[in-house]
Formats: structure tokens, C-alpha cells, sequence
């Protein structure tokens, strides 16, 4: 299921073949945790990927098969399905730095000073 | 342990053979007046019996153990029986091979996963867990595993549950707090889903699973092992713990080959057997009229112990032959010699075994004694004689098994019981030097056996004579005398009346002139027509 207004792209894509990120976050229902998820990875894609990436948004309660092909386990999950290699990031997102890690905006080892 | 059977009131009817575990269970289903523990059968042979009905319905059952010891097949085979023999669909869900690979695993066992999976009898969903993948930010449950077991067991309206092996979340997600607050969200849910769950877990240093499983699943723990002593391995499963059931306590040996998990109940035997009194010839006539009844009775064991070259596998096969002659189906255990060998020797006095083979009526089942320790040679002959459902079982011989008296006894003692449980006449042989035989090294074996017979070979003016005799026979009024038997290529004559040998090779001591034992007087003048 794509929730309406999320299934486009949130932009013109650049480049002839699409975004160059292709993310789907899968959640469960309305809980609290599934809207601060979705609230928060659009924070996030706006702010960093601008006119990059689509974004769909699973609920695996109306789509359990979507959850065993793409190996779901936790909810909610982002998956990064491009660029590769594909990353999961798991939980309600709100720690900013670990999803850009998670999407490769930010290189893993970085230490604040 | 002397007196093994005959204290119980004698019964002639057939004791039904391979009757353990379905006397047992059609004894153990909930009793009136008694509200028992919904069970589940495992259909893993020797399991149900131990836990007097398998696994508790509808409950989570945790099997642990170290690498290697078969608690994946443990699962399977139980999800694959319910599946296939109690009309129980079940879903299989894996953390740690792909559907492909599992199904590979249990293929050599006869499981044919895709045939059940296509006919929606099992639905088997490998859980990818892949560490490098995910990144955790902020808070998230395991709902996305609820799910996908929901959605399993939805889709073919599954009754077992086998998850294999959950610990594989801790080695992929981070936080252990959330793990284990999901575990007990997801055994409780199980529970309410009403569904036999069977979770496997890698067992921990001092404590059963290595991320506590156990805390979560109290309902029935079992514990797989794998023990190699002197190179000889051994599998034993025990019932940790079973909430609301009695169960066996022990550690039971089992067994992994071809033919999938069986599970030697030891202590289920007992001597609760019934009786026959029926007769079964020796083959041997000149023996049969030793022993008083013209043979030895139906579900008794006999023991033929002498030294080398007295024609032990000689009397066994010929009693082979005799059982297969009547109809009787006789399973062969040889462990010195091969089949091929036994046979060949054998035509020599003029015993053929082959067509008894050919028709069926006669299966060896050969082994070196080395090749598997006592229990797995115990649970090894447990399913063979289950299998072949035989009247007459020989084994040849006894003293090919090594090891300190009260392994050997032990061993014995439950070799004993589970053929008698089973109302099976049952042949063993025994290798004994001359020494020995005096020492009397044997007693402790004797009280296991109902018939006793000493072979003896004796060096009488520069000719080797060979004897026999009645060491005892219980509920025989038997010869005591040695006679003297030939093997010749009509098989075994024993020649009637006492011999008179310079040696006497027992306690049985014989009056030449009359032939009436000395030390029996009471026993009557019958004696000394034979």
C-alpha cells in the first residue's frame, strides 16, 4: 500500500533513469511509533536528499507477504533499496545520524569531537 | 533383577510384538477422573513414549543443545510427521539456512519439503538476519516477525510452529532490551495463537540456551547431546523440564540416519511384560529334548556361552533357520562376522540361509561393535525391531561388546527388556574361555538370562570332544546332564545320555551310571529317560 502523496516522487528525478534513491519504509498501522517513522524519513529525505529519491510506505498488517520478500523484521523499517548495497534501518528513526549512516550520507566511523 | 517376568500371573495370549509404545499409549490417554496435559504426537519413535504423549499441545517447547546435535532435524521431524501423519499443518521458520537448504538437510531423510509445501502442509519462511545490513535508530519492535508468522500460519492453517533458531535476532539487532521483551511478547503470543511451537536454541555456557531462552519457555525444555567417548559417539536427548506431565527423567540415547530420529526409551521396559507359554523348538532336537518342553519358551533369552570353535553361531543359526522354516520372521544382529560369512559357514552342516533371506523371513543386521556405543547399538536394534516386527532375534555374539561388567550388564539388561517387551525369543551367544566359565565371570549376565547353555570343549584322549549343558532354564524341569554334540553336515547332533568327560566344565555334576543328577534328586524319574 503506498500512502497517497508518498508514492511519487517528491521531485523531478535527475538522471534519465529515476531517483537515485529508492527507500520503503514499512510500518504497522497508525501507531505512534509508524507516524513518528514516517514523519521523520521525510525530515530527512528533504533535508538531505531533495528532489533525489521516492519514497513508499508499507503497512505490513494490510501487506504481510511485502514484509517476507523484503525480509522485514522489525518494525518500522526503512529499506534502502537503491542505490546498493541495500540497508535496513530499523526503529522510529529519530536518531538523524544513524539513518545517514544507514543511507550512506555519512561515513559509519565518524566520532563527534 | 532374578526373578525377571515370573512373578507375573502367566497369560498365553500374544503379547503383540513392537506393543511397547502402543500398549503403553492406549494405556496413557487421559484417564478417567483426571484431567491430563493436551499432548501432541512428535511420531518420533521412543519420544512420545518417554513423555507419555509427545509435546504439550498448543504450548512452546524449547529443545537445546551444542552445535551439531540434531535440534534442527528434532524440529523438523516433528513438524514433518505432524504434517504428513497427524493431520497437523505446520510452518517452518529458519534463521539460518534458506528453504533450499533445509529442504536439502532432510531430504536424506526422506522428507520431501517441497511435496508438503505444495500441498499446503507446510510453509517454511527463511528470516534473512543480516548484521551489516541494518543500522538501529530509535525505538522499534519485532512486529515484522509477528507478521510474517501470522501470515505463515494463516495460509495453510498451521498447528506446529518451529522457529530455528531465534537467537540469530541477538547476533543481528543490537538491543538486547527490546530483544527480550519481544521474546516474552512472542512465546505469550504463540500461547494465545494456540499453536505447538518447538524453538530451538544453541546451549550456553552454564546455562541451557545461550541467550535464556529458558526463561521464556517453561513449558517443556528438552536437551540434546552429543558425548564422544573413545571416539564412539553417543546422542542423548533428556526432558529438562515438563510443567504439568510426568515424563521420563533420564538421559535417552537416540539415533540420526536415514531413517530419521528414533529414541531409545530405556526405562519405559520393565518387567510388566506378559508371558507366553508357548514353545519354540531350538533346531536343534537333540537340545530340545535337553530342555524338558522340546524347545525354549516363546519370549524367553537364551544365552549360548562356550569358547572358540563349539559352533555358538552355529546353534544360532540353525535356530534361525528353524524360526524361518515355521513362518517366524528372525532378525539376525551379527557383529563379528558378516552375513555373507554366517551363511556360507553355515551350508557347511548343511543349513541354508539364503532362501529364509530371499523369502524375507530372515534380515541380518550387521555391525562392528565398535562402529557405535552400547546406547546407540541399543537404540540402533530398538527401531530395527520395530521395523521388522521379528518373532526370533539372534545376536552373535555378545562378548564382541567391550567395556567395564556394569556397562556390559546395563547394556544387556536393556537389550533383555526391550526384546521381551516385545515378546520376542531372543538368541544371544557368548565367547567365554575355560577360565572364565569357572570364575564365573558370567553370573552377573545370568540373572538376565531365563535359559543358560554352556558349550564345552574338551580334550579326551587326544580327540576334541565338544558338550553341552544346561546351565539353567527357568520354568524348566531341564537334563543336567553334559552331553556330547557333534556338527556334521546335517546340522547338530546331540548324542542322548551323559558323556563321561575328565573334565567336568561346570557345577552341574552328572551320575554316569544312571544318568540321574546327584545334586537333583528331587527332580523326578522323567530326568532319566533323557
Amino acid at each position: 500500500m503506498t500512502v497517497p502523496g508518498s508514492g511519487v516522487p517528491n521531485a523531478a528525478p535527475q538522471g534519465p533513469g529515476g531517483p537515485d534513491y529508492v527507500l520503503r519504509l514499512f510500518i504497522t498501522g497508525q501507531t505512534p511509533r509508524s507516524t513518528t517513522a514516517i514523519a521523520n524519513i521525510r525530515k530527512i529525505c528533504d533535508e538531505h536528499l531533495q528532489g533525489r529519491y521516492s519514497l513508499d510506505v508499507v503497512d505490513i498488517y494490510q501487506h504481510p507477504e511485502m514484509a517476507v520478500s523484503a525480509q522485514v523484521i522489525a518494525a518500522p523499517t526503512v529499506v534502502k533499496m537503491l542505490p546498493e548495497p541495500l540497508r535496513r534501518i530499523v526503529g522510529d528513526l529519530s536518531d538523524v545520524d544513524k539513518v545517514l549512516v544507514g543511507l550512506d550520507l555519512r561515513p559509519q566511523k565518524q566520532v563527534p569531537p | 533383577m532374578t526373578e525377571r517376568g515370573y512373578a507375573m500371573p502367566m497369560r498365553s495370549q500374544d503379547t503383540g510384538r513392537g506393543a511397547a509404545v502402543r500398549s503403553f499409549l492406549s494405556k496413557s490417554p487421559p484417564a478417567a477422573g483426571r484431567s491430563r496435559l493436551p499432548k501432541v504426537l512428535t511420531g518420533i519413535e521412543g519420544f512420545d513414549l518417554i513423555t507419555m504423549g509427545g509435546l504439550p499441545a498448543g504450548r512452546p517447547t524449547l529443545v537445546c543443545g551444542g552445535p551439531g546435535c540434531g535440534k534442527t532435524l528434532f524440529a523438523m521431524t516433528c513438524l514433518v510427521n505432524g504434517a504428513s501423519q497427524y493431520g497437523e499443518p505446520g510452518v517452518f521458520m529458519t534463521f539460518e539456512e534458506n528453504a533450499e537448504e533445509v529442504a536439502a538437510n532432510v531430504a536424506s531423510l526422506g522428507f520431501d519439503i517441497a511435496g508438503l509445501v505444495a500441498a499446503k502442509k507446510l510453509a517454511v519462511d527463511y528470516v534473512r538476519v543480516e548484521r551489516s545490513e541494518i543500522e538501529e535508530s530509535g525505538d522499534y519492535d519485532l512486529e515484522g516477525l509477528f507478521v510474517r508468522l501470522d501470515y505463515a500460519i494463516k495460509s495453510i492453517g498451521a498447528k506446529r510452529v518451529v522457529l530455528d533458531t531465534l537467537e540469530a535476532l541477538f547476533s543481528g539487532l543490537g538491543n538486547t532490551a527490546i530483544l527480550r521483551a519481544e521474546l516474552r511478547r512472542l512465546f505469550a503470543w504463540l500461547k494465545v495463537r494456540g499453536v505447538t511451537a518447538i524453538i530451538t536454541g544453541e546451549r550456553g555456557d552454564g546455562a541451557l540456551t545461550r541467550h535464556g531462552l529458558e526463561e521464556y519457555v517453561s513449558d517443556c525444555v528438552i536437551l540434546l547431546d552429543v558425548v564422544a567417548h573413545e571416539q564412539v559417539v553417543t546422542r542423548r536427548l533428556r526432558v529438562v523440564k515438563y510443567r504439568g506431565s510426568a515424563h521420563g527423567t533420564n538421559e535417552y540415547p537416540f539415533l540420526i540416519d536415514d531413517q530419521g530420529i528414533s529414541v531409545l526409551p530405556i526405562t519405559s521396559a520393565g518387567l510388566g511384560h506378559e508371558i507366553d507359554e508357548g514353545i519354540v523348538s531350538s533346531g536343534v532336537p537333540g537340545l530340545d529334548a535337553m530342555l524338558g518342553h522340546n524347545g525354549f519358551y516363546r519370549g524367553s533369552s537364551v544365552l549360548f556361552s562356550g569358547g572358540a570353535g563349539t559352533g555358538k553361531t552355529t546353534f544360532a543359526g540353525i535356530f534361525a533357520d528353524a524360526a524361518a522354516r515355521r513362518g517366524e520372521r528372525c532378525l539376525y544382529f551379527a557383529f563379528e562376522e558378516s552375513p555373507q560369512q554366517i551363511v556360507r559357514n553355515l551350508r557347511s552342516t548343511g543349513i541354508d540361509l539364503q532362501p529364509h533371506i530371499d523369502a524375507g523371513l530372515l534380515r541380518f543386521e550387521a555391525s562392528r561393535p565398535s562402529t557405535y556405543g552400547y546406547e546407540m547399538h541399543l537404540a540402533r536394534m530398538n527401531r530395527d525391531i520395530d521395523a521388522f516386527d521379528p518373532e526370533v532375534v539372534v545376536v552373535d555374539p555378545l562378548s564382541a561388546f567391550r567395556g567395564t561388567p556394569t556397562e556390559i550388564h546395563n547394556t544387556l539388561m536393556r537389550m533383555v527388556d526391550l526384546l521381551k517387551a516385545r515378546g520376542v525369543t531372543a538368541l544371544f551367544t557368548r565367547l567365554i574361555s575355560t577360565q572364565e566359565l569357572h570364575s564365573g565371570t558370567d553370573q552377573g549376565i545370568s540373572s538376565l538370562i531365563d535359559i543358560w547353555i554352556v558349550l564345552t570343549d574338551l580334550e579326551i584322549a587326544g580327540e576334541r570332544t565338544r558338550g553341552v549343558h544346561l546351565v539353567k532354564a527357568r520354568g524348566m524341569n531341564h537334563s543336567s546332564q553334559v552331553r556330547q554334540y557333534q556338527l556334521w553336515d546335517g546340522g547338530i547332533r546331540v548324542i542322548a545320555g551323559a558323556f563321561s568327560g575328565h573334565r567336568k566344565p561346570s557345577a552341574a555334576p552328572v551320575l554316569i551310571a544312571s544318568g540321574k543328577p546327584a545334586a537333583k534328586p528331587k527332580k523326578s524319574a522323567k530326568k532319566s529317560r533323557r
